[in-house]
């Protein structure tokens, strides 16, 4: 039964991307882009079991010793395993970054598709709004509301959320213009369908594929966010190990010149975020087929 | 319409722009949970003090009482005049000092390392965008758009580490932090920018000084940056080359190193230019992460310094400071674009 199961899925996502294979490098971009961050998110489940030491426990191994046999990656001040904090280490990163993602979507793309079909004076007051945000420094304003808000992953998520929301905003809404003048939306209108109809049923579904590459590139901003605001003390205060966290204190050791307990977890945020991007590259350049040429 | 035309209404557009972000900074400040007093003594502080530097800001004052006073504060054109700084009122720190000193004493610091890096990101993205547009899907297109791409996914104070590790404590090559050598005199304040003000001196050891500490800072972020304009540079370039008088001075036999940039990188600058503008904010973003991680006195320090200690006031200022230098890096943008290109003013 479950290995049935197991077939079938395989069987749905094989052809998937076999396809993709086919569609040269954007294509392969793409699957490259998910082997990574599936990659990392099932090594950050399941870490817990797979790493050699507690990551949280101290003087498990000396202070600052370099990657040898016992600690593949050394330990840090605390004498805690690199390794075991880098297999642990994405939990929050990915909380947040998913989080921040979610939140965007829920507020930004309802918001864009109400406000474009609408039009008129609302859709001013919102694109003004949006616009605004959107021109601002990014970070600065996440650390505004973060600083204000207090640590805590719900928190970050939010601040990273608000810095993000226009860009969902801005796409959904030039989408919803030009899809909303062409004829088969006019036809749909023409035969009566109700304004919910049009919106979700004509409009929405076109709208899905620029939204489905905003978010991915999203996922990527968001990871980077996540770990400039813990870089400058905006981050989860407790002590769960986290590879923004762990560049941050590792800079402290800077002199001392151990290279270990930065590049790390450095990579792995690179990783991440490689991975996203990845992604999204590939699916704009799938949908964008003028720059392919 | 007249350029002359055109600058006015474009700077008279930029007043709601400007009002609309002062007045979210306002909100974010004053309608977020968090009392940003009660924050202040960390929750601990007694009903008295939260109360007298409750008075001291003025946010015992009705909400809209307060947003009148911060607006018409940073509208004061006398007060501008007399203290050479706006009005961002005043820092909650024991000494009360004013915020808009205190920034515009460390906005220098940040200008400087926004040019250097901005020089940097465009030489690095033009030059390897133009390159790769031209050996469109050969190896070094895509070498070069791996880099853009990996660039684009590194944090940028990661990228400082590495390089204050490689360049400063193995190498000892080059300083891993300051504006300047300790040892050394900073130059007189002419413009606050130590490069600058070392040229008006004369002085050719403290401009060496003083370019040796920015090198790291500004290639970070300039690094960091340069995938975004190479990405840009390359798309512009791509389109530009398809264009017909490309073709046409390709036909007339000229070389191809002039009709890539004499005719096509100058037909794509524009919007290349445009686009940089737009970079900006990410620039300054990015900004505040570098000089964290090269303990550059700028407005970033500044504005992560005044976390740790707090003070909502100037963190406050600092929000306002950076939007105004945004908005006005767009409006030079716009300006400069107009002049170039005299289509936009229609």
């Amino acid at each position: 039964m479950s290995e049935n199961k197991i077939k079938s899925v395989l069987a749905r996502c094989i052809p998937g991307l076999t396809s993709l294979a086919k569609k040269g490098p954007s294509g392969w971009m793409i699957i490259v882009g998910m082997v990574i961050v599936l990659g990392l998110v099932v090594m950050t489940a399941i870490g817990p079991w797979i790493s050699p030491y507690n990551p949280s426990a101290s003087n498990v191994g000396p202070s600052i010793a370099p990657p040898n046999s016992q600690f593949l990656m050394g330990t840090n001040v605390l004498g805690q395993d690199m390794l075991s904090r880098v297999l642990c280490g994405g939990s929050i990163m990915l909380q947040v970054a998913a989080l921040s993602v979610l939140i965007c979507f829920i507020m930004g793309v309802p918001i864009g598709l109400f406000s474009s079909y609408i039009g008129g004076f609302v859709d001013s007051v919102f694109s003004l709004v949006m616009d605004a945000l959107y021109a601002f420094p990014g970070l600065v304003i996440a650390i505004a509301i973060a600083a204000m808000l207090g640590p805590g992953i719900i928190n970050m998520s939010l601040s990273i959320a608000v810095v993000y929301i226009p860009t969902y905003f801005r796409i959904v809404r030039s989408q919803v213009l030009s899809i909303k003048e062409l004829a088969y939306t006019e036809a749909a209108r023409a035969t009566g369908a109700k304004w919910h109809t049009i919106l979700f049923r004509y409009i929405f579904p076109n709208v899905i594929p620029s939204i489905v590459v905003v978010t991915t590139i999203n996922f990527a901003d968001a990871v980077l966010t996540a770990a400039g605001l813990t870089f400058i003390g905006l981050g989860v205060s407790i002590d769960i190990p986290d590879w923004g966290l762990d560049l941050t204190k590792g800079r402290e050791l800077l002199a001392s010149g151990a290279w270990w307990v930065i590049t790390f977890p450095g990579i792995m945020i690179i990783l991440l975020a490689l991975g996203f991007t990845f992604i999204g590259e590939g699916l704009s350049e799938l949908q964008n087929p003028k720059l392919q040429r | 319409m007249g350029l002359r035309v055109y600058i006015i209404t474009r700077i008279l557009l930029t007043i709601p722009t400007l009002l609309l972000l002062l007045t979210m900074v306002f909100l974010i400040m004053r309608v977020l949970p968090g009392d940003p007093v009660d924050l202040h003594f960390e929750r601990k502080g007694t009903p008295e003090q939260i109360a007298q530097m409750r008075q001291i800001l003025g946010l015992d004052k009705p909400l809209w009482n307060q947003y009148v006073d911060y607006l018409w504060g940073i509208a004061d054109i006398g007060y501008l005049l007399r203290h050479e700084y706006p009005n961002l009122g005043k820092s909650m720190q024991v000494t009360s000092q004013d915020v808009g000193g205190q920034i515009f004493s460390v906005f220098p610091a940040t200008l400087e390392l926004a040019i250097y890096s901005m020089i940097i990101a465009s030489v690095i993205g033009i030059l390897l965008g133009t390159v790769s547009s031209k050996s469109y899907n050969s190896l070094r297109d895509h070498l070069i758009r791996g880099f853009g791409t990996i660039t684009y996914a590194i944090p940028v104070f990661f990228l400082g580490i590495v390089f204050q590790l490689i360049f400063g404590v193995y190498l000892h090559w080059l300083p891993v932090s300051l504006r300047i050598n300790p040892n050394v005199e900073p130059p007189a304040h002419v413009t606050g920018l130590y490069t600058f003000d070392s040229i008006f001196e004369g002085n050719m050891v403290k401009l060496v000084e003083s370019l040796k500490a920015l090198l790291l800072p500004s290639l970070t972020l300039g690094i960091i940056l340069s995938g975004v304009f190479i990405r840009l540079t390359r798309t512009n370039m791509l389109e530009t080359l398809r264009l017909d008088f490309v073709t046409a001075a390709r036909a007339r036999g000229l070389k191809e190193s002039t009709v890539t940039y004499d005719y096509a990188l100058r037909n794509a600058f524009l919007p290349i230019l445009t686009m940089m503008g737009l970079q900006f904010a990410m620039l300054l973003g990015g900004a505040i992460l570098t000089e964290t991680t090269f303990t550059w006195p700028g407005l970033g320090s500044y504005i992560v310094g005044r976390i740790n200690y707090r003070d909502y006031t100037a963190i406050q200022g600092a929000v306002v400071m950076f939007g105004l230098f945004v908005a006005l890096v767009s409006l030079v943008v716009d300006v400069l674009y107009a002049y170039f290109d005299p289509r936009i003013r229609l």
